[in-house]
């Protein structure tokens, strides 16, 4: 059998990064846990960032906000603590919804060395049993991107409250929709219970012990898989969940923890799947035969090129992520064709550099990179919406296709429109 | 420590951005973690630029800080010196890095880089966005710029427009063409559009147009002691004070050019009849103190409309703000916190404001129609088509959208008559407002919409139209615990809704004046007559 990609070369690079911080999660945590409240403790520059990847949607107070540190703060830290109190005592009077408090760290925060873990066991204290503080960190020194989820999820865990039950734990933040799809599957292939994390709402949180088995949803999840190890809990190792092939793996690897055959998942996913391989095979038309770069962004990018090769038929030039874990990516590389540059990290203009030497067809990167490309006549996919977008899972798996076929379908579509889109070079 | 929900203002090496990626042939090496690069984003999909900012980030990571920092900055400007060979660099250190002490100007000034090195003070935990725009212009102009003789021809620098400015784009074209049509010769235009070889024969104009205060004032008053240049002071926002730029110019640059203002249209538009119903429409405005006064006064002055708030976030406009404030009989509103702008709004109960992106979203939550004056903005505010708030043509521009939102004159005299029609009833909302029926929606503040990411923030809006009030109850609790009775709630639903929240405000206030604790319909209509006028 093939290892495909996993032993395969990996281009390491250290240079200039073009990619968000962990603070980035909240946009989308403070979504699913909706008594939760994520109160980053930073700069203008972090909540000027939190604005900006929202889009500033504002219909209402959202459930996150910023303790902007000024400089009287940096003076002393027994002021900045003083201050965190009151503007937590403050907050919570206001949102008296909010269950679960998430001190969030920062690249400054961190830097002045404020300590969250004390201010939030302190602040815990305070304000039990109404409200749990929790910290982590989504600074831009310490975490990339998608790894903010994994801080925040990783900082839930040792606070779990323990069992001895055998259960399935699906781990990761997945759009409701999609989670619901998740359960119901597993609960048609017959394994229950099935607990969520994180979860919806701070009453329905997991118990997690030594007879816990976890699948990751998402492929950033490394910590968080570590933290549950700590606590006994044993990982199923599968591809991600995305694309027909991707879901019935997954779903094919959690059955056989709990001992039911993988034709039981045949059978019970027969419709589903046959659905998505219809839906692909409408996009794959758009998709075949195209060449694609992935910037590191999202760290889905593995298993999204798998997706994309195997089941769309497209060919990778590049595939960067900013961290690869040959742990929790590595049933990925299996699938992969030999072939791509494996990439780690980033030097972004040398990145560059190879994305116009190599002229893809498609490039996955970030929203800072996306219209330059486009204006030299490379089509882009932002990662963000990847995020953003329920994708996982067979009811889903045509969208996700979609994503990728939409700008091609476009540049077509606008192709006698836009004589600058083929001229720049 | 403060708790920013929303801010209207980003750090302030984000205004150096702005003035770095307004400019050619200038590069900013900017000590910084990985995640501050989301500041591309403002430009490239905001702005729809279609190049990256030309900004190179150190990107430094936890690892990194007990080890070299200092060398990974000296690295980042030699790799982007010889990539991007600018004719200047800029550096600048970001929140972080202020923390961390590097000192980028002392490092750069080392490298012995064969260009001028421009380092920034940016004290990321005292100011914001705007000062960093006007500190960055001020450095560069201090570092580039010599007095030198005059041009033979009168001519003039326009001083202020950035990357990422509200119709900065327009307004210069606007004001040039008329400059031009004055016999004025514009030496240079910065920082957008200039390249340091540019700014470097800032002195050969006689005098300096200042069209953005926010962004460029110390740079023009240094050219006033260093340069000798004098500056405008009117921003020509409006048909008024655009005659009185006029004005200003010819005082300063002698031009006795005539100027054609029949493109202008703003003042017959103002005055022809449909436009009665504009009469002492309440308006609540906000933004940075410069848009903010000029929309004031054109409010006032040339719509006919009444000033019912006025206020900016930016601290280094408050006391002419507060002085125009006193005049229009309001009080000034100087804060940048979001939750306090939105409580006097709502207070106020306008009936349509003049704000920024984030007064848009205020308005859709409280159903008060809004159009867009000032930063900070939004993709749709960056349009395709001409549309300059400044000039003759801004007049007309002003006119447009602030009309826009609103509905139309006959139209809402028809509204008051057949109010009861089922396809003429007045919960379908302007009827130039196609995709925008109201429907009853009133949020909560525990129940926030989805939020949609920068990914799919396209959505082209010229106004927002407000949606239904909430449904009545039996009885409904005002403020000032004053009762609305059932009746009297009912006859205030048959009044047109983009006058009701007035009416209900009117009724309200009379009551708690006359010592009602309810109100029935016959306190309504007393309190219509009493306020009539
Ligand atoms: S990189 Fe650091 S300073 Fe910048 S936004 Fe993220 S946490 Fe804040
Ligand atoms: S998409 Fe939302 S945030 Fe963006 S402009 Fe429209 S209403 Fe505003």
């Amino acid at each position: 059998m093939s290892t495909g990609c996993r032993n395969a070369p990996v281009l390491k690079e250290r240079g200039q990064r073009e990619v968000f911080c962990g603070l980035t999660g909240i946009i989308w945590l403070h979504r699913k846990m909706q008594d939760a409240f994520f109160l980053v403790v930073g700069s203008r520059t972090c909540a000027h960032l939190l604005q900006s990847a929202a889009g500033v949607m504002i219909f209402a107070e959202p459930r996150f906000g910023t303790a902007i540190m000024e400089e009287k703060d940096l003076a002393g830290m027994a002021d900045a603590n003083a201050e965190l109190d009151r503007e937590v005592a403050r907050l919570l009077a206001r949102r008296p919804d909010i269950r679960q408090l998430f001190l969030v760290g920062s690249c400054p925060s961190e830097v002045i060395k404020l300590d969250l873990a004390k201010a939030a066991e302190r602040l815990s204290v305070a304000h039990a049993p109404h409200v749990r503080v929790l910290n982590y960190s989504g600074s831009g020194i310490e975490t990339t991107f998608t790894e903010g989820e994994d801080a925040c999820l990783a900082s839930m865990v040792p606070v779990l409250p323990q069992t001895e039950a055998k259960e399935l734990l699906l781990v990761g933040a997945l759009p409701d929709v999609v989670e619901d799809q998740a359960l119901d599957l597993l609960a048609r292939i017959g394994v229950s219970p099935v607990r969520c994390l994180p979860a919806r709402r701070t009453d329905d949180l997991p118990a997690v012990g030594p007879n816990t088995r976890f699948a990751l949803a998402q492929p950033f999840l490394g910590e968080t898989a570590a933290a549950l190890t700590r606590r006994g809990a044993q990982r199923i190792d599968a591809p991600y969940p995305f694309g027909a092939e991707g879901s019935t793996l997954w779903l094919k690897a959690v059955a056989a923890e709990f001992g039911i055959a993988p034709e039981v998942v045949d059978q019970v996913t027969a419709a589903p799947r046959a659905r998505a391989e219809k839906a692909v095979a409408a996009a794959a038309e758009t998709l075949r035969g195209k060449r694609i770069f992935f910037m590191p962004d999202s760290q889905l990018e593995i298993p999204l090129a798998r997706f994309l090769t195997r089941e769309c038929g497209m060919q990778a030039v590049e595939i960067g992520t900013p961290y690869l874990h040959a742990d929790i990516h590595g049933a990925e590389l299996d699938l992969i064709a030999p072939g791509p540059v494996l990439s780690e990290g980033q030097d972004v203009d040398k990145q560059l550099d190879r994305v116009r030497a190599a002229r893809p067809d498609l490039t996955v990167c970030g929203l800072g990179l996306a219209n330059p490309l486009e204006s030299e006549g490379l089509a882009t996919k932002w990662a963000i919406e990847l995020v953003f977008t329920p994708v996982h899972f067979y009811e889903q798996a045509g969208d996700l296709a979609a994503l990728f076929a939409r700008p091609l379908r476009r540049r077509a579509a606008l192709s006698g429109l836009a004589p600058h889109l083929e001229a720049a070079e | 420590m403060k708790l920013a929900v929303w801010t209207y203002e980003g750090p302030p090496h984000v205004g150096a951005m702005r003035v770095a990626t307004g400019m050619q042939g200038l590069h900013l090496v900017l000590h910084a973690p990985q995640g501050d690069t989301y500041a591309d984003l403002l430009f490239t999909m905001i702005e729809r630029r279609g190049h990256r900012p030309p900004v190179s980030y150190t990107t430094f990571q936890a690892r990194d800080l007990g080890a070299d920092t200092a060398g990974l900055f000296k690295s980042a400007c030699q790799d982007a010196y010889d990539r991007f060979k600018p004719e200047a660099l800029l550096v600048a250190a970001s929140c972080t890095a202020e923390l961390i002490q590097d000192d980028p100007g002392g490092l750069a000034e080392t490298m012995g880089l064969p260009v001028p090195v421009i380092p920034l003070e940016l004290p990321s935990y005292q100011r914001k966005e705007n000062f960093g725009c006007d500190e960055a212009f001020l450095q560069i102009a201090r570092a580039l710029a010599q007095p030198m003789a005059r041009s033979e021809q009168v001519s003039c620098n326009i001083l202020g427009p950035t990357g990422l400015g509200f119709r900065h784009r327009d307004d210069i074209t606007e004001i040039a063409a008329l400059l031009r049509e004055m016999g004025i010769t514009v030496n240079m235009t910065a920082p957008m559009g200039a390249r340091p070889s540019d700014i470097a024969r800032m002195g050969a104009a006689h005098f300096n147009v200042l069209l953005y205060p926010e962004t460029a004032e110390s740079a023009a008053r240094w050219a006033e002691k260093t340069l000798g240049q004098p500056f405008t002071k009117t921003i020509p926002i409006g048909s008024r004070a655009t005659r009185a730029f006029i004005e200003e110019v010819r005082a300063l640059s002698g031009s006795t050019a005539p100027v054609d203002d029949s493109r202008l249209r703003q003042p017959w538009w103002a005055a022809s009849v449909d436009s009665t119903y504009l009469t002492g429409k309440r308006v609540f405005i906000y933004g940075d103190g410069t848009h903010a006064m000029a929309a004031a006064r054109v409010a006032r002055d040339e719509m006919g409309f009444e000033v019912a708030g006025l206020g900016c976030y930016n601290r280094e406009q408050a006391r002419p703000l507060r002085a125009l404030a006193r005049e229009m009989g309001v009080e000034a509103l100087v804060t940048d916190d979001y939750l306090e702008v939105e409580a006097a709004i709502e207070a106020a109960a306008p009936e349509m404001i003049l704000g920024t992106q984030m007064e848009r979203h205020i308005g859709k939550r409280l159903g008060i129609p809004c159009a867009v004056i000032s930063a900070p903005v939004h993709v749709q505010d960056f349009p395709a088509r001409y549309s300059p708030q400044m000039g003759f043509e801004g007049a007309n521009v002003l006119f447009d959208t602030w009309v826009h939102p609103l509905v139309m004159g006959l139209e809402e005299h028809l509204l008051a008559m057949f109010r009861d029609d089922f396809e003429f009833h007045d919960a379908a909302g302007p009827s130039h407002h196609g995709g925008h029926a109201p429907q009853a929606v009133h949020q909560d503040a525990a129940q926030p919409a989805e939020p949609a990411p920068a990914a799919t923030a396209a959505a082209a809006e010229g106004g927002s139209m407000p949606p239904e009030a909430a449904p009545p109850s039996p009885v409904t609790p005002a403020t000032n615990n004053v009762i609305w009775l059932a009746c009297a709630e009912k006859e205030l639903k048959k009044i047109p809704f983009f006058v009701r929240g007035k009416a209900r405000r009117n009724t309200e206030a009379f009551a708690s004046q006359q010592g009602l604790s309810e109100i029935s319909v016959d306190t309504l209509y007393e309190a219509k007559a009493h306020y009539a006028r």
